[in-house]
Parts: structure tokens; sequence; C-alpha cells
């Protein structure tokens, strides 16, 4: 297997979840093939990955990789397009790019490192922050429900919803896989802790499980994505592929 | 004018409420015109709604170069009883004509000095049994009749611009054509001089001569019509996605492939694409944007004519960023310079605006093609896995992914290879790139034609954008020099030193209120002494321009 791995001084904290969806990333770039592959980065710590990678890549805007991707595909269909973006990213300044991507069924993949902070402008809440959650912008703890984007996802037609979380890379590896090879528009979502601002591995630990199905059909899809809202630290949290259509 | 006299340059205006057709049957008495040998130009004049309201053609006609309208009108055509008032004290004492639908109104216009022709629309519509929009047919083919043109020309327009009942419509003109009398003579002059287009058909057609590929837009007026051309032309792939955010990105994707791409909109509109304006200097990806200025600020009045954007073009975009910026002046303008922007951003990979407004957008004339576009190749790199997308020292050689080269593009600054930098040297070494990129790009400003020098008189009128057509017939007649500002960024201070050699006063002439040319001019070291600026949505007709330069 190639090295695809730049030299490139790596700034990520020692520990970031970052690295385990690079590591799922670059095992599926090696799998499909670099040439036709196109990597596309919005902004915040998870974009940096276009700097690590030796593969094309384009380090778009905060919020507009999704849209940026869809360029790159309406340009050349024959590459492979994966969005890798950030849940500021792509749930806040890109939302609408994201919704609408999923709604024309773009046959890119969106790959959404969700680590539920702004981490790289130092400790703000996101869409995906849990209620409650203290950080530099609420330091009376968040008063906002967080949002569920995989609820999402399924209500505007997304035809691939899945989840990954990077304390499973093989897993994760094999969901971003099945979401690249997916003709059409597929969403993964990666629970990626922050070590800095908002660790969530032992919580992740305890809580994750893998979907046995291969996928669900829709409504199974959609009761499932309920299952834990994104609030709450209780209930189990499931990976794998909620819905192919 | 009497009769059987032969008419050679005339106004003509035609209109009705939104929804009754006035804008075509306009644009099917344009075509009568220019199959007879006429220069023709048509100003369109409506309203930011569907149905209603009040839609008008202004139609100029000439034996000599047109390119705007008078004051003064020759014939009304009126669909509605609206239009006959809001237009009738314009019509010539005399010499003028009032067409008119008889059923509109029950008003007498006998002693108002002007002729009056009361056509039946609604009676020639039934006798054939055609429907109600059809009125418009009824009315041109009435009209025609009147001047004298001939049957066969008018089949041959209708064949070319009625693409829905045809036969119907034949049968209502010929109906039409048989119920008045001729009492005027327009004779054939000479062949066609050229095709009827639009400013913004000139931008598509500027950009399909130059290799266009991809064409992505949201809808804005004016430069909806650009959109709405490459929607029924299969050879460029066209797209609407959700905001003017997601085209300008999409646009910087698909030019990361290869694919010369470009987008069309309003001041609204570009003002959601100026992030992505500032990325396509800083990755060096080709960005064109077609911008069509409208009335503004914000909303402003969306149908109706402002050059308020010029400062905003040529300043949009955060970072110390380098563009190429051009203002076309009418179509052949337009189509020549939309191709150059898309040369120009391709070979120094930057952000290329095409600067219109809503009057050349919207505005119809008698394109020639003076200049014809060619596709000229961009800088390429060979495929390969030694390649560097930000080599060199200014202009870095391309190459698309696909293949063995990895091709990186970054909205941070970067190293050669477009991995990101922050140490001094680094972006020190990368910012002068860029910097020796835009030398090279004013030193070719310097071989094309940045201003246009028409006449040699002591006061030189400067312009920009549609101003154009009205400033050559004015400053033509008062013996003044016209000085046409083609090429906005990057200035070009000596082909304006030499255009302004000799000159004793200058005269900038704007549709804005606040002379933002004269501003660009200032900053380049040039002084207006008077400024002639318009600002109530509407261009300047050639009575006014010529009035306002003489009172000075």
């Amino acid at each position: 297997m190639e090295n695809i791995v730049l030299p490139t001084k790596n700034t990520w904290c020692p520990g970031c979840g970052n690295f385990g969806v690079q590591k799922a990333i670059t095992n599926v770039i090696s799998e499909i093939g670099k040439e036709k592959t196109v990597l596309i980065s919005g902004v915040g710590c998870h974009g940096k990955m276009a700097d690590y990678l030796n593969v094309n890549s384009f380090y778009s805007l905060h919020g507009r990789a999704i849209a940026s991707g869809q360029g790159v595909k309406m340009g050349n269909e024959e590459l492979n397009v994966i969005c890798s973006v950030g849940d500021g990213d792509a749930y806040e300044e890109g939302m609408a790019h994201l919704i609408h991507a999923a709604k024309r069924d773009s046959d890119i993949t969106v790959v959404v490192h969700n680590n539920r902070v702004f981490a790289l402008t130092i400790n703000q809440a996101t869409s995906t922050s849990p209620k409650g959650f203290i950080s530099n912008t609420t330091p009376q703890g968040k008063t906002e429900e967080a949002i569920n984007p995989l609820k999402i996802m399924l209500a505007v037609g997304a035809g691939f919803v899945a989840r990954g979380y990077v304390g499973k890379i093989d897993h994760l590896s094999r969901v971003i896989k099945q979401g690249v090879e997916y003709k059409g528009f597929s969403f993964i979502e990666v629970l990626q802790p922050c070590v800095a601002w908002h660790n969530t591995f032992a919580d992740y630990n305890e809580r994750v499980y893998e979907l046995e199905k291969e996928f669900l059909p829709l409504q199974e899809a959609e009761e499932k994505a309920k299952e834990w809202d994104y609030n709450n630290m209780e209930s189990k949290i499931a990976v794998g592929v909620f819905y192919k259509k | 004018m009497m009769e059987g006299d032969i008419m050679k340059d005339f106004q003509i205006i035609i209109g009705g409420e939104a929804g009754e057709g006035s804008k075509k049957a306009g644009m099917i008495i344009a075509n009568f015109f220019n199959a007879y040998g006429f220069s023709v130009f048509i100003h369109e004049d409506y309203q930011s709604l569907i149905k209603g309201g009040h839609n008008f053609s202004s139609i100029s006609v000439s034996e000599r170069k047109v390119d705007g309208i008078r004051k003064e009108v020759d014939f009304v055509l009126a669909l509605n009883e609206d239009t006959i008032f809001k237009h009738k004290d314009k019509i010539k004492k005399e010499e003028g004509v009032l067409i008119y639908d008889k059923d509109c109104t029950n008003k007498d216009f006998s002693a108002e000095g002007f002729s009056v022709v009361k056509v039946p629309l609604m009676d020639i519509v039934n006798k054939v049994e055609g429907i109600s929009l059809m009125k418009n047919t009824a009315l041109v083919s009435s009209f025609a009749k009147i001047i004298g043109l001939k049957w066969e020309v008018l089949e041959k327009v209708f064949e070319k611009e009625l693409k829905v009942e045809l036969e119907k419509n034949i049968e209502v003109a010929k109906t039409a054509f048989q119920e008045v009398e001729t009492v005027k003579e327009v004779e054939v002059i000479g062949e066609k001089r050229g095709e009827l287009t639009s400013g913004n058909e000139a931008v598509a057609l500027g950009a399909i001569d130059a290799g266009l590929d991809c064409f992505f837009a949201y809808p804005m007026t004016p430069a909806t019509g650009i959109l709405s051309f490459f929607v029924n032309y299969k050879e460029v792939k066209t797209f609407q996605p959700e905001n003017e955010i997601s085209v300008a990105n999409m646009v910087l994707g698909a030019s990361y492939t290869g694919k010369r791409t470009m987008t069309g909109t309003s001041g609204g509109g570009f003002a959601l694409m100026t992030e992505t304006v500032s990325l396509s200097a800083q990755a060096e990806v080709p960005l064109v944007i077609a911008l069509s200025q409208r009335m503004g600020p914000a909303s402003g009045v969306p149908t109706y004519q402002g050059q308020g954007d010029l400062l905003f073009a040529l300043n949009a975009g955060h970072g110390d960023m380098m563009r190429f910026v051009v203002a076309p002046g009418d179509a052949d303008d337009a189509y020549y310079l939309t191709g150059e922007a898309l040369n120009i951003a391709w070979k120094y990979q930057l952000p290329s605006i095409v600067i219109l407004d809503k009057e050349i957008s919207e505005n119809t004339y008698t394109f020639k093609k003076e200049k014809q576009v060619k596709k000229k190749e961009a800088v390429l790199a060979e495929n390969n896995i030694s390649y560097n997308r930000y080599d060199g020292e200014d202009i870095s050689p391309m190459a698309f992914p696909g293949g063995e080269a990895v091709v990186k593009v970054t909205g941070y600054e970067h190293d050669k290879k477009g991995v990101a930098v922050e140490d001094a040297e680094a972006i020190k070494k990368m910012q002068e790139k860029r910097v020796r990129k835009y030398e090279k790009l004013k030193q070719e400003v310097e071989r094309m034609e940045a201003v246009k020098v028409t006449g040699s008189g002591s006061v030189a009128v400067v312009f920009w954008g549609s101003t154009k057509g009205v400033a050559l017939e004015v400053v033509k007649d008062l013996d003044m020099r016209a000085v046409q500002v083609l090429i906005m960024e990057p200035f070009s201070k000596k082909q304006m030193e030499e255009a302004l050699s000799g000159v004793e006063k200058i005269i900038s002439v704007e549709t804005n209120a606040t002379g933002q040319l004269s501003k660009v001019l200032q900053c380049n070291g040039f002084k207006v002494d008077e400024e002639i600026l318009k600002y109530d949505g509407r261009p300047f007709t050639v009575d006014e321009l010529r009035e306002k330069l003489k009172d000075l």
C-alpha cells in the first residue's frame, strides 16, 4: 500500500479523534485508488487533513466544501468526491448546502467529523453540542436543544445515511467505503471526540454499538435515528449504515 | 411627414400590461426593420410584477447606427389605455401617429395634433377565432401595413419569432393587414446589418466562443437572461443551485477539474459570492462572473437601470487580492469582452468580472460581431507525479485531477505543493508570486484595448457601460471626444493619458449618484471637471444628454 500521508508536520492534539477519521479515509482511498479521488475540506481542525494527505484536494472555505465538491463532480463525473467536513462547518455555516446536496442526490460522499464543538476557535458550542454544554460562548450551559443530523438527512431524502465512530476504525473504514461506492448522495457522520474541549471517548466507548443489519428500511432507520437525540447521556448510540435506498 | 414620404429615422413605443405580450410585439417590429436593413435598438421598460402594471418597449430605428432612445416619438402603439396616457405627450405633433386598440378607451385623441389610427384588435382576433393574447399580433401587423411594409417580410418574421400557434397568428396578422390603410412609406435601405441580440445573449455567445463548458447560476434580474439562454443550449452544462454562495463555490469546483465555468448575477447575488471571489484569488482557480447591475442599494429597483456596483466589483473580496474587470457598453462589447474575461481568467487563474448593467443586459442591439472571440489555451503542465500546483515565478502551469499528478488547491496561504504554511519567508514568497503574475497581467492589458477614444475634441466625455450608445451619438454631434473605459482593472493609466492628451475639460457621464467612475479616474490621477449623473433608474435619452452637455 502506497503511503499517502505527506511529511507535513501534524498539528492535531495528541490523541485527537481526527487521526481516526484520517486513518479510515486513507484506508478507503488506498483501496479505491487516489488518481480518481478528490478530497474536499472545509475549515476547522478536520480541514487540515487536506494538508496531511498526498491526494488531490480542494481545501475550500468554512461551510462551503459540499458546494465545492458538487462543482468538482459536475466538472468531472469520473472523480470520487469525498467531502471531509466538520460539524461547525456542515451543520452551521453550510447547512443549506448539506440539505440541498442530499435532496438533489448529488453523487458525492460527505464525511462529517462531528466532535460537537468548535475546537480550532477554542471551545464554542455547535448545533450538535448537548443542551447544557458549557463552553466559552455558553458559560451558563447551552440553552438550545441539539439537532439530530441523521433525522434531518433521512427527512430530506438522503439515499445513504450512516454513522461511524473513530473508536472503531475498521468498521468506520467499511462504512465510508460503502458510502463512496454508493451511487448517489452518501452521508456518514463520524463521532469524533475532541480531547481538548469535548472528550467523549469514555462515554462513547460505553454507549456505542454496531448495527447488526447491513442497513435498515426507511421507517426503521427513522426510528433508530431517534434512539439518541444528541442531548442525553443515557441511551445507546448505534453506528453502521442506517439507511440505504 | 406627408403620405408617401420615405422614413429613415424614427422612434416607436409599444406598450401594454404585463402579460399582454408587448415585449414580444416590440421584438417582432424590430425584426421587420432589421430585415429592411436598418440599425435597430430596443430599450425594455418593465416593472417587478407578473401581471398588470405598465410594460413598454422603446424601439429606435435608423439608417445610421443607433444604440439609444430619443425623447420624441414617431409612433405609439397601445394595447391599453394606460400606454396612451403615459406616452401621448411624447408623440411628435403633425408627423406622429398614435395607433391603438379601439376597445381599450372611449376617450377621443383626434385633437391632440398627431394622427390617430383606431384598430378593432379584438374584432380582428375574433374573426379568425383567435385568443385575446393575439391582439399584439394584430397590432404589429396593422402597424406594418400603416408604414407600408411588405407582407412577405412580415410572414417570415412571424415564422421566426412565434413558436406557438403560428398558423392562427398568421391568420390574425393577415386579417389585420387588410383592415388598415398605408399612410407612410418605409423602404428597404440595404442588407441586414446584424442579428438582434440582447446583451445577456451576447455574453453567452462570447463565453461559448471562449470555450465555456459549464454555467451555474441562481436567478436574479437583470442577469437571469444568461441562465435562460444556457438552459436551452445543450453543449454547456447548466445548473441552478440553492443560492449564490453555492453557485460561486460550484464554479470553482468545476474550474478545478479544468472545465471553463462561469456564472451571472446582480449586485445582491454578487455580494454573497464575494467570499469565494477571495478564494479564487488565493487558490488561483478561475472564477468568471457576469455582474449585471440594477438600481440599488439592497433590493433597490430590481428592473431598472443603475451603475452603482463599480467600486464594489473593484474591491469585493477580503485580503490583498488581484482581479480582472471589464465593462462592456453594448452587445458587441459584451460578446468580445466576456470572451476576453474567460481567456484572462484561465491564463492568469484569478477572478474575472464582466460588469454589465440592466440596459446592456436586457436591451436589444443590432449585433455585428465586430471582433471574433477565440479560445486561448491556459498554461498547462504535464500531468505527472512530480507536479506541484503552485510552481513557478508567476503563472503556475495548471494540471487537473484524474491523472498521475496530485493536484492540491487551497484557500490558505501555501507552499508550491499546495500545503498550508505559516512561516514568514513562505508567506512572502507566495504573495510575491501572485504580485508578479499581476504585473504580467498589467502588461497584457497594455496590449489590449482598455480605453476607446472616438473623436478628437478638446472636451472629453468619459463614460462606461450602457451610456455608450447615447454618448457616442451626442458627442459626435457636439464635436467632443468620447472616452469609454473598457478594462477597469488593471486600469491602464497609459491608455487613459493618451486618450485625454490635449483635452481641456473632462466630463464624466454615469447612471449613479456618486460618480463612481470619477473616483476610479481620480485614484489613477485624472481629475474629472464636471459630472453628469442620472439616478432615477432610467437611462439617458439622446436629447437629454445633448441638453446637459450643451449647458455645461
